[in-house]
Order: structure tokens, then C-alpha cells, then sequence
């Protein structure tokens, strides 16, 4: 055997694997590795016929084979078994003791005593001199008597039960744990566990968000029972509850729903209020934007988007007579005076003065008499718009007066006595509202300053006051004295159509924030009441002239019909009373009822919807 | 900041100020907030300095440990400064009725601490000193009767005890070994514990005096002999053994005063003032069911199979005036054995008990538990061991109107009444097999009905086409539409009710429509429950059909 040293050191050998050598020998050489050209098959045969395969093996240094001697194999057997390595060591030799048992006469050593051992010891003398030094100044102090009072005794023998907490008054107990229900039994009744997508939903919600902290389960008998794992976090999240939570007394509401609900006369008891649907008044093809109805209450007229304004029997909800106009109507008004018969219509620039000839013939032929019966004045006076006598085409169809204004006119009211009506501009300048007078054929502005977009003007029915409804207020001048008298403010974000009750003293404002204004002139400038009953944009509002009803139409198709009582006595406030939800119209275009108007005499009203039809309600 | 350990003590809580910007120095950032004189008045506790003390004498030990100076070590631990809680139990809780209306978390916690495993988390004296309330209370219950109910949940053991009219819940985990969670501050805990056990004490001394029972509690003096036997010290060491006794809560304890055999006085009936005589009826009736329920198991005696839990039905039991035992070799304090032949009960829990001796109910544990809660002894052919039992209810549940009540409930309610329901299913059971059978009947029945419809079609066509040839035009006779008044009534009701709450304020609206919301949620949840149920039933049924059909064929 060669004397090969290996100077790769104390390495992993696989580092070699790949190579043809396995280290260098002292003069730097490489160690080649012995050829093994065997294959798998040449091994197994080797190991089937040698008869020393068992005792070969492989030298990881050298790589080489190396068989075992019989000395070796023997010393590897005696080390399994655990015996020593030396086959001559002998673990059980007899035991010498090194002292003996039996006492001896002589000592071991003879050495006589020392000095120290007979006189006191200096070192425990400072020891102790220090110790009593630390007593005497008070560093040391003498083991405490144990304290042998009971540990528990009758803690309140003497106590006081009108005693308040120490602390304050206020002192807030902490609350009760909740107590269990059936779904924490062990074994609850089957409703209690949780399904499949419940368990899910469970786990996925955030766990302060969980209603239940556990997940409902059952088990057949008790001894199936785990422990519960989060036992421990509850007490803890106990504890920290117990001394991090500010605690509050919380009032709890203890009301019954039906006590918070006003208490307010039966609407049967309020009746008569249109209830139900009665007639529907078909010919329009687009949306109908504006209603009025003759003082006797026989004639309806509407106006559309369709370029007509039709004239209805109510009735018997005939279409008497169709009226192109050639444009958008936007509004439409009757003359309130009953022997007069004129209406006035909104027309894009113009508001035109029609004679439906409709009714009575003496009654429609006096109008005529009377407009006709202008005489011009000698000197023309400067005027807003121009007046222009029908052609004889128009005057055919009955339009008897144009009064041409230079913008686009948004809104026509006449006063009570039928001689003045008034036309609102869409306009941003002084000249928004203008005052005609048709028998003089005279106009006039009677604002010196624009304060907002107009929405709506109204005459009052008995006195010379004006209302002006701008965005967010309503004002009221006095025609006579030529001054403002009030403002109102409506608390709404945009006015859309107001109203004024046959008395005078109240007004009811409609706004498209789905909000409606009841004013009491005599109680404030704010409003009364405000309702929100419709849940869209308020489109207009009417009073009965009659009985004590008012109704609101709505974005949302509902015609919306109020009790409003208003008493002669001061003292008492109006009362309101919502008496009936009218439906019918179809909701088109986003938009539900554009306009509701009360029969002058009967408790009906009539609703124009965005749908093309008028609707009666009985 | 504020001492967390004084504030646990004291019972000081944040507080939520009313305007938190002007608080917080405009910020609305989540803090906590004291009171200035809550903190005021911690600065005045005398245990402060007491607090002070401890915390230099850690650090002279540590320092001594640090110098291993071991002779000072000793004495500093000899002259351990110690604080006692007595003044702020007093401070907090003036009046004792105080005391135990917040008894509960108390109890609770004490309960949790005794079944701590006495290395580790916490002092081994806290661990032994719960333990020994622990028993102490339940041994007072016993002595007085006065738990109500008791309640197996899957978190623990719910029992309910009312002591001078005060009801008291706690709850006692299941008797494993505890799986110690790691985001749980026991420092926290351990100071809760630490004032609980003082107040525990405290409440338990008051009230072993009101029973005239000895504190610390002894056993009485007959029931002392009878234990005595040398088991006793192969189960435990002399100076645990006692303890041990007390916990197997087999014995009564002894008396300051001898009991005069059971001398309730009489009491005499004061008629409270603008009470009615009904009143007075139910209030009487009521005290009536409660001295039944405290006899409930008067007479009977139980015995505990090794699987039950043995601690909680001993407790029960014995509470309820029973007699029981266990098996020897389970715990001190058996007083008879398994073959004793006046055994009425047996509670086991394992699914096919071994030879069954005659004269004894074999039950599950279950029954004790629903016994207590029912107020009576309920039917036991439900309990039978390997018998599917009935659901376990909460007894801490009133249903109100409107909310769901399980069937079983209602069943137990009827139980209660003195009518007996089960019959009444019995008969339902056997009226739906009559109708599973009609159902065969029927299905059978079913080709012959087809038939008989087409033939019926037939002839209605026949019919028909002869009264067309006779007649061309068609009149028929106008039907009176009824009017359903009620129903109009109704709709014109509720159309008022609509109308009146649009007429409502802005803020009572509000309200409305949430008291509202609560309601409706409430219905939809129990309407939810009881579709449930309903599936159920029916699929339950379903399988009973399809077992039986199977069982036939």
C-alpha cells in the first residue's frame, strides 16, 4: 500500500465528486481516483460472488477499496455491541477504598490547634459591628412581627345604605355580560347552526363587525364537548372592557312607534277631497305643461308641448276645440272674471289673448264688443312690448289680442277683476315682470331693479298686493303704495310654483327640492309648516277656491291633495292634513305631473302629466 | 400616564368627554380620557406609597442579587412589604348588595385562575387561592339552594345563582388543559384576580355568617367521620386533603348554631301597598315554584359514571337537595358505590353502558341540566344513553312578542303547564304515517284522478259546444262582487297611517323609521329561524320516509 497523503484537509469529500482526482498529494500532484469502470450489473455480481464484499469498503480519502482485516472486524463488532475497544481493558476490577471504614486510634494528622481558632474571630466582630451599625442608623430593619389579623372579616358590620360611592355620584356600574342564547348551547335546536354560506359570510366579516363571536355548533352528548379555545381572550377582552372603556349612560328611547305618529283627524271626517280617478282627457301628444279652467268650471283649456292648446268639456272630457299656436305653451290662464271670456296663453315671445267662444254666446260676443271697443290713445306712449290686433286668419281661430314681448315669456296670471294679468319674462333684467292692462291695451314694468330670477307672480285675490317668487324668496309688493311689505323666505333651495289661498293670508310655495312651504303672512316670514311629502320635485300647487284643500303635483306621478283649514280666529293655527295620494300618470321623461288645478266650484281636481293626458280626480 | 395597576384597583374608567375637539385641542384623533378627579383621587390612595415601597424593595433585591449578597437577599425577603385591598373593596362597594350585583366577572375570573395549571402564567398562591373561593362559593350555594339555572354552552358552564334577590351568572370553562394564547396579557388579568379574591373573600365570609355556617368552611361534624377513611391519603396530601374534601362537595358543612330541624318560620304575608290581590296571587304562586324547585331532587340519589364532568353535576345535584356519588377511585368524598341498590339515577355518558342494573334511570347528563332549567323532573325516556337527544335550550331566554320561539320551547312551556304534549305528537307521528300511507294510496289514486279530470274536461267541452249551437249570443249572469269589508278597512287604515306619518317632524320621522327598521329586521330574522326549522323538519322527515320505504321493501 502506498503511502498517500491526502492534502485537501478535514472537507466534505462530495466536493470531489465531479473530478478525476480526489486531493493533492504533499507535492502538490493531484490524487487521481482509482478507475471504476464496473457498470451496475459488474457491482451486483461482485457483490453476489465475492465472498469479502461484506468485509470491503471504501476509503473516502483515497477512494480506493480496502478490506477489512479480521482484527478490524472484530474491534467494529465490539464497539456495536458497546464494549471497549481494547479487547484487554477490564472494567470490573475489584474496588480499593482509599480511607478504611474502621476508626482508628491515632488522628491522621498530629498538628496542634491554631491561635485563631481559640480567640473570637475579627472579621465576624466587623461583620457584626457593621450589622449593628446599619440597625442602630435605621439601614437594617428587624424582621416585621407577622401581621396575624384575619384576612377576610365582615367588611360591612356597619354599613351605611344611604352612603354614596366614594368616588362621585356618577359613578357608572359597569354592564352585565350578555347572557347566552339558544345558538351557544352545546346541543341548540338545528334553526340555530349556521348553513354553508352563512359560515362563510361569518368568516369573512371583520370580527368587531360579528354579531355572533363563535360559530354555532352541536355535539351528540356532553362528553364530545371540547374546550372552548378562546375562552381566556373573552375574560381578558372582559377585563380591558372593564378598565379601558369610558362608560355613558345611554338614554335608551323607549317609545311606542305608534305614540310618535301625530294624532290627526280621520281624513273621512275631512271629506269631501277628491278620492278616486274619474276621467281622463286624452288629444295631447306630448307632455301638457299648463291648465286653467273657465270661472263657471265647464271649460278646461291646457296648453302642450305639441304646439296646441286644447279646449275641453270637463264634463264629458270632449275635446271642444283644438288651437295650434305654433309653439311651446308654457303657460296658460283663464280670465277669472266670469263675464269676461278671454284666455291668455303663453306663446315662445308672445302672450296671446284668445276668445274660445265657448258657452254662452251673449257672454263670448260682449268680449268681443269689448276689445273692440279700444280706442286708441291720441299720443302713443312708450311701451315694453307691442299690442297687435288678430289678422283676420288668427281672429277666426279666436285669437283677438298678441301682446309681443321681446324675450321668451315664461308666465301669465290675471288679477281677480279680470282686467290686468301679469307675464313673467325668462329674462335676468328689470323688465322680468311686466303688468297689462287689456282693456287699455297698456303695459308696463313695474321694477326699477332686477332682485333674481322670477319664477312665479301672483296677484292677491282681494288686495293690491303682488307676489314675486324669485329663487329662494317670495316678496310681496303693494301696487297701491308702490313699496315691498315683505319677504319671504322659503327655506327651499329653488321655488317652482306657488299658490295663494282664497283668504289672502296664506301662501304655499312648491319647490323642485321635493319640498312644500306653507306661509302664514300673519305669523311670520318663515314657513309655517314645511312638508315633505312628495319624494320629487315639486311641479305646482294649487288651492281650492271653496273648500279647505290644496294638492301638489310631483315628479313622482303623485297628485298629492292636503286638508288646509285656515280659521278666522287668529289665535288658531292652520291645520294640515295630508287626505289622499292620487296616482295615474305615467312617469315619462323623468317627469311625473306637471300641473294640478281645482275645479272653481266642485272639490275635483284636475292633474296634466308629462304622459300627454289630463286626469280628473273625484 | 396613569397606572394601569391602581386604575384596575380603584375602578377608575376613561370617560367620554361631551365635546372631544374642545378636549383634544381641536383634533377629533381617538384618546382616552380621565377625569381630573378621578385621577385626583387615585393620587390620594394610600396604597400608592404602599406601591412605592414594593417597587424599591425590587430593586434593593435585584441590586443585592446583583452583588450575590445572599444574607441580605434573605432578609429583604423577610421584610417583604405587603398591601391589603380591604379599604377600596369597602370604597367601591359601600353597601354589600353593591357587592354582589357585581359579582359576576369575579366569579367568573376566580373560576378561570382555579384551573390554571400551577406553574407558569401565574403565583401558584393566586392559582390555590381561587381554587379555595371557588369551593368555598359553590359550597355556599349549595348550603343556601340557591341556584336557579344552569346552562351547557360550548364556551363553558353558565350557572345562575340568586343570592339576596340579586341573580348572579358566572361561568367555568370545561375542565381541559388550557391552550395559552399569546395575545393575552395575564399582568392584566392576574390584577383583576388579585382584587376579585380579596372582594370574593370578603362576600363569602358575609355570607357563610348570614347561613350561620363556619368560615373558613368545616365539614360537618358526622359527614368528617365518614370521609375519614384512610382513602383520603393515598388520594392526597394532609395539607391538601381537606381542601379536596371541601371541593368534592359531597359533605354539608358545620353550623355555628346547631339547625333546629329545618324551623321555617312562618312568614307572615304583608300586603304590599297598591298591590292587587292577583298581584299578591302570582307573587305567592311564584314563591311556591321556587320552594318546589329547591326540592327538586329531594329523595333522589345519583350516581356519577367516571366520563361525566364530575364537579358541575355534584354541584347541581347537591343544590337541588339530591344525593350523590362516584366511583372511588375518581375522587375523595364518594359516599356509597355503583352497586348500591337505592340508586334512582345514573348519569353516564358513553353510548352502550355495560350491564344495566335493575331500578335505576340510566341517563345522560343532559337531563339534570334541563330538569333544573324546566323546574321539574322532565319524562326521561328523551335522556336514555345512545338516545339522539333533545335540543338544550338557554334558560336565560324570555321570548317577547313577535320573537322566534323554538319548538321545543314551547313544547317545555306546555310541560310546565301540567299538559302533556308528547302524546299529542305521538298521535301527530302516527297520524303521518296514516298519511305517508294515503300518500301511497294517493300516488296510486293518482292515474285513476287523471282519468277521471280528463273525462270531467271532456264533458265540459261537450257542454260547451251544446250550449253554443243553442244559443249564439251569450248572457251571462253579472256576479255581485263582494266587497271584502275588512280588507278595504284595512287598506283605508293604512293609507290613514301613511298619510299621518307624512305628516310627521323631521327628527320624530327619524326615529319612526328606525324603531321601524328594528322591528321589521327583528321579524325578518325570526321569519328567517323558522323557515329554517321548517326545512329542516321536513328534510328530517323526508329521510324518515325514505328509511322506512326502505325498510318495507
Amino acid at each position: 500500500l502506498q503511502d498517500i497523503r491526502n492534502t485537501v484537509g478535514n472537507i466534505p469529500m462530495e466536493w470531489y465528486q465531479d473530478f478525476p482526482h480526489i486531493g493533492y498529494d504533499l507535492d502538490g500532484k493531484k490524487i487521481y481516483k482509482p478507475i471504476r469502470n464496473k457498470d451496475e450489473l459488474d457491482m451486483f455480481l461482485e457483490k453476489m460472488e465475492n465472498p469479502d464484499y461484506w468485509r470491503t469498503v471504501q476509503d473516502k480519502m483515497t477512494g480506493a477499496d480496502i478490506k477489512l482485516t479480521d482484527e478490524q472486524v472484530d474491534l467494529v463488532h465490539r464497539l456495536q455491541r458497546g464494549q471497549f475497544g481494547d479487547v484487554h481493558f477490564n472494567p470490573y476490577e475489584p474496588a480499593v477504598d482509599f480511607f478504611t471504614h474502621e476508626v482508628m486510634i491515632h488522628p491522621v494528622t498530629n498538628r496542634p490547634a491554631d491561635k485563631r481558632s481559640f480567640i473570637p474571630s475579627l472579621i465576624e466582630k466587623e461583620k457584626v459591628s457593621k450589622l449593628v451599625h446599619a440597625i442602630k442608623m435605621g439601614w437594617i430593619k428587624p424582621r416585621k412581627p407577622k401581621d396575624d389579623s384575619p384576612s377576610y372579616y365582615d367588611l360591612w358590620a356597619h354599613e351605611d345604605p344611604n352612603s354614596i360611592l366614594g368616588r362621585h355620584k356618577m359613578h357608572v356600574p359597569a354592564p352585565k355580560m350578555k347572557l347566552p342564547g339558544h345558538e351557544e348551547s352545546y346541543n341548540p335546536p338545528p334553526e340555530y347552526l349556521l348553513s354553508e354560506e352563512e359560515k362563510l359570510a361569518w368568516e369573512q366579516q371583520e370580527v368587531a363587525e360579528r354579531k355572533l363571536n363563535f360559530v354555532p355548533q352541536r355535539f351528540g352528548s356532553l362528553r364530545q364537548v371540547p374546550a372552548y379555545p378562546r375562552f381566556i381572550q373573552e375574560r381578558f377582552e372582559r377585563c380591558l372592557d372593564l378598565y379601558l372603556c369610558p362608560r355613558q349612560r345611554k338614554m335608551r328611547v323607549n317609545v311606542n312607534p305608534e305614540d310618535l305618529i301625530p294624532k290627526l283627524p280621520k281624513p273621512r271626517d275631512l271629506q269631501p277631497f277628491p278620492t278616486t280617478q274619474a276621467l281622463i282627457y286624452r288629444g295631447h301628444s306630448s307632455l301638457v305643461r299648463c291648465l286653467s279652467i273657465s270661472p263657471s268650471g265647464q271649460w278646461l283649456v291646457s296648453g302642450s308641448d305639441d304646439g296646441t292648446v286644447r279646449f275641453w268639456e270637463v264634463c264629458t272630457a270632449r275635446c271642444m276645440k283644438t288651437l295650434p299656436v305654433g309653439g311651446v305653451v308654457k303657460s296658460i290662464a283663464w280670465n277669472p272674471n266670469p263675464t269676461i271670456c278671454l284666455v291668455a296663453i303663453c306663446v315662445e315671445q308672445s302672450v296671446l289673448l284668445v276668445n274660445p267662444c265657448l258657452g254662452d254666446k251673449l257672454l263670448y260676443g260682449a268680449t268681443d264688443q269689448l276689445l273692440e271697443s279700444y280706442v286708441a290713445p291720441e299720443e302713443e306712449r312708450v311701451q315694453p312690448v307691442r299690442w297687435v290686433t288678430a289678422t283676420a286668419e288668427e281672429h277666426s281661430k279666436g285669437i283677438r289680442l298678441v301682446i309681443q314681448h321681446s324675450k321668451a315669456v315664461k308666465q301669465v296670471t290675471w288679477h281677480g277683476k279680470g282686467d290686468y294679468l301679469a307675464s313673467v319674462v325668462s329674462d335676468n333684467s328689470s323688465m322680468q315682470v311686466l303688468i297689462h292692462q287689456s282693456s287699455k291695451r297698456w303695459s308696463q314694468s313695474p321694477f326699477r331693479r332686477s332682485k333674481g330670477m322670477v319664477q312665479v307672480v301672483l296677484f292677491h285675490p282681494t288686495r293690491p298686493y303682488f307676489f314675486v317668487a324669485t329663487q329662494r324668496y317670495v316678496r310681496i309688493y303693494n301696487l297701491l303704495k308702490q313699496e315691498l311689505t315683505k319677504k319671504l323666505m322659503t327655506n327651499c333651495k329653488w321655488v317652482s310654483s306657488m299658490a295663494i289661498h282664497p283668504g289672502g293670508d296664506n301662501i304655499i310655495c312648491g319647490s323642485y327640492d321635493s319640498k312644500l312651504a306653507w306661509f302664514d303672512l300673519d305669523l311670520s316670514t318663515r314657513p309655517y309648516q314645511l312638508l315633505r311629502h312628495h319624494k320629487r320635485a315639486l311641479r305646482s300647487v294649487a288651492f281650492h277656491r271653496r273648500y279647505p284643500l290644496f294638492a301638489s303635483g310631483s315628479d313622482d306621478g303623485s297628485v298629492i291633495v292636503c286638508h288646509g283649514m285656515v280659521y278666522n280666529d287668529l289665535l288658531q293655527n292652520p291645520l294640515l292634513v295630508p287626505v289622499k295620494v292620487l296616482k295615474g300618470h305615467v312617469i315619462t321623461l323623468d317627469l311625473g305631473v306637471l300641473d294640478v288645478l281645482f275645479h272653481p266650484t266642485q272639490p275635483w281636481v284636475f292633474s296634466s302629466g308629462a304622459d300627454g293626458t289630463i286626469r280628473l280626480y273625484t | 400616564t396613569i397606572p394601569r395597576r391602581l386604575c384596575i384597583l380603584k375602578g377608575i374608567y376613561p370617560h367620554e368627554p361631551k365635546h372631544k375637539k374642545k378636549v383634544n385641542k381641536g383634533s377629533t384623533a381617538p384618546r382616552t380620557f380621565y377625569l381630573l378627579k378621578d385621577i385626583k383621587f387615585l393620587l390620594h390612595e394610600p396604597i400608592v406609597s404602599k406601591f412605592r415601597e414594593y417597587k424599591v424593595f425590587v430593586r434593593k433585591l435585584r441590586k443585592a442579587f446583583g452583588k450575590s449578597e445572599w444574607g441580605t437577599v434573605e432578609r429583604l425577603k423577610d421584610n417583604k412589604p405587603t398591601y391589603r385591598l380591604d379599604h377600596i373593596v369597602k370604597e367601591r362597594y359601600p353597601t354589600f348588595t353593591d357587592a354582589l350585583r357585581d359579582l359576576d366577572d369575579a366569579l367568573s375570573m376566580c373560576f378561570l385562575f382555579s384551573t390554571f395549571p400551577r406553574t407558569g402564567k401565574c403565583h401558584v398562591q393566586t392559582v390555590q387561592l381561587c381554587r379555595r373561593l371557588a369551593v368555598e362559593w359553590l359550597n355556599y350555594i349549595i348550603a343556601s339552594r340557591s341556584l336557579r339555572k344552569v346552562f351547557l354552552s360550548i364556551k363553558g358552564i353558565y350557572y345562575q345563582a340568586e343570592v339576596l334577590g340579586q341573580p348572579i351568572t358566572w361561568i367555568t370553562p370545561y375542565t381541559f388543559a388550557h391552550d395559552h394564547p399569546t395575545d393575552v396579557d395575564y399582568r392584566v388579568m392576574a390584577t383583576f384576580t388579585e382584587f376579585y379574591t380579596t372582594l370574593l373573600g370578603f362576600v363569602n365570609f358575609r355570607l357563610y355568617h348570614s347561613l350561620n355556617l363556619v368560615y373558613p368552611p368545616k365539614i360537618d361534624g358526622q359527614a368528617d367521620v365518614e370521609l375519614k377513611p384512610t382513602e383520603g391519603k393515598e388520594y392526597a396530601m394532609d395539607s391538601e386533603s381537606y381542601l379536596e374534601k371541601l371541593s368534592a362537595l359531597s359533605a354539608s358543612l358545620a353550623r355555628v348554631v346547631a339547625p333546629a330541624h329545618e324551623d321555617e318560620v312562618e312568614m307572615d304575608e304583608f300586603p304590599v301597598e297598591g298591590e292587587t290581590s292577583e298581584e299578591m296571587d302570582t307573587r305567592k304562586k311564584e314563591q311556591e315554584a321556587l320552594e318546589k324547585q329547591k326540592k327538586l331532587f329531594e329523595g333522589l340519589r345519583f350516581f356519577l359514571s367516571r366520563e361525566v364532568p364530575r364537579e358541575p353535576l355534584a354541584f347541581i345535584i347537591r343544590c337541588f337537595g339530591g344525593q350523590v356519588s362516584w366511583d372511588k377511585s375518581l375522587c375523595i368524598g364518594a359516599t356509597y358505590g355503583v352497586s348500591d341498590p337505592s340508586i334512582t339515577h345514573h348519569i353516564v355518558d358513553r353510548p352502550r353502558p355495560e350491564p344495566q342494573l335493575v331500578g335505576r334511570c340510566y341517563l345522560q347528563p343532559q337531563w339534570v341540566f334541563d330538569s333544573v332549567n324546566a323546574k321539574m323532573c322532565l319524562p326521561v325516556a328523551d335522556y336514555f344513553p345512545g338516545v339522539l337527544l333533545p335540543p338544550h335550550l338557554s334558560p336565560f331566554v324570555t321570548e317577547q312578542e313577535g320573537d322566534y320561539v323554538p319548538p321545543e320551547k314551547l313544547k317545555l312551556l306546555a310541560l310546565q303547564r301540567g299538559e302533556n304534549p308528547d302524546e299529542e305528537s305521538e298521535e301527530e307521528e302516527e297520524e303521518e304515517e296514516e298519511e305517508d300511507d294515503n300518500d301511497k294510496e294517493e300516488e296510486e289514486d293518482e292515474d285513476e284522478s287523471e282519468k277521471e279530470e280528463e273525462m270531467k274536461l271532456k264533458k265540459m267541452e261537450e257542454q260547451k259546444t251544446q250550449s253554443n249551437k243553442a244559443l249564439p249570443v251569450k248572457v251571462t249572469a253579472g256576479k255581485v262582487r263582494l266587497e271584502d269589508r275588512k280588507r278595504l278597512e284595512q287598506e283605508q287604515q293604512s293609507e290613514e297611517k301613511r298619510l299621518a306619518i307624512m305628516m310627521m317632524k323631521k327628527r320624530e320621522k327619524y326615529l319612526y323609521k328606525k324603531i321601524m327598521f328594528g322591528k321589521k329586521r327583528k321579524v325578518r330574522e325570526a321569519n328567517k329561524l323558522a323557515a329554517k326549522r321548517k326545512a329542516h323538519d321536513t328534510a328530517v322527515k323526508e329521510e324518515k320516509k325514505k328509511s322506512k320505504k326502505a325498510r318495507r321493501a
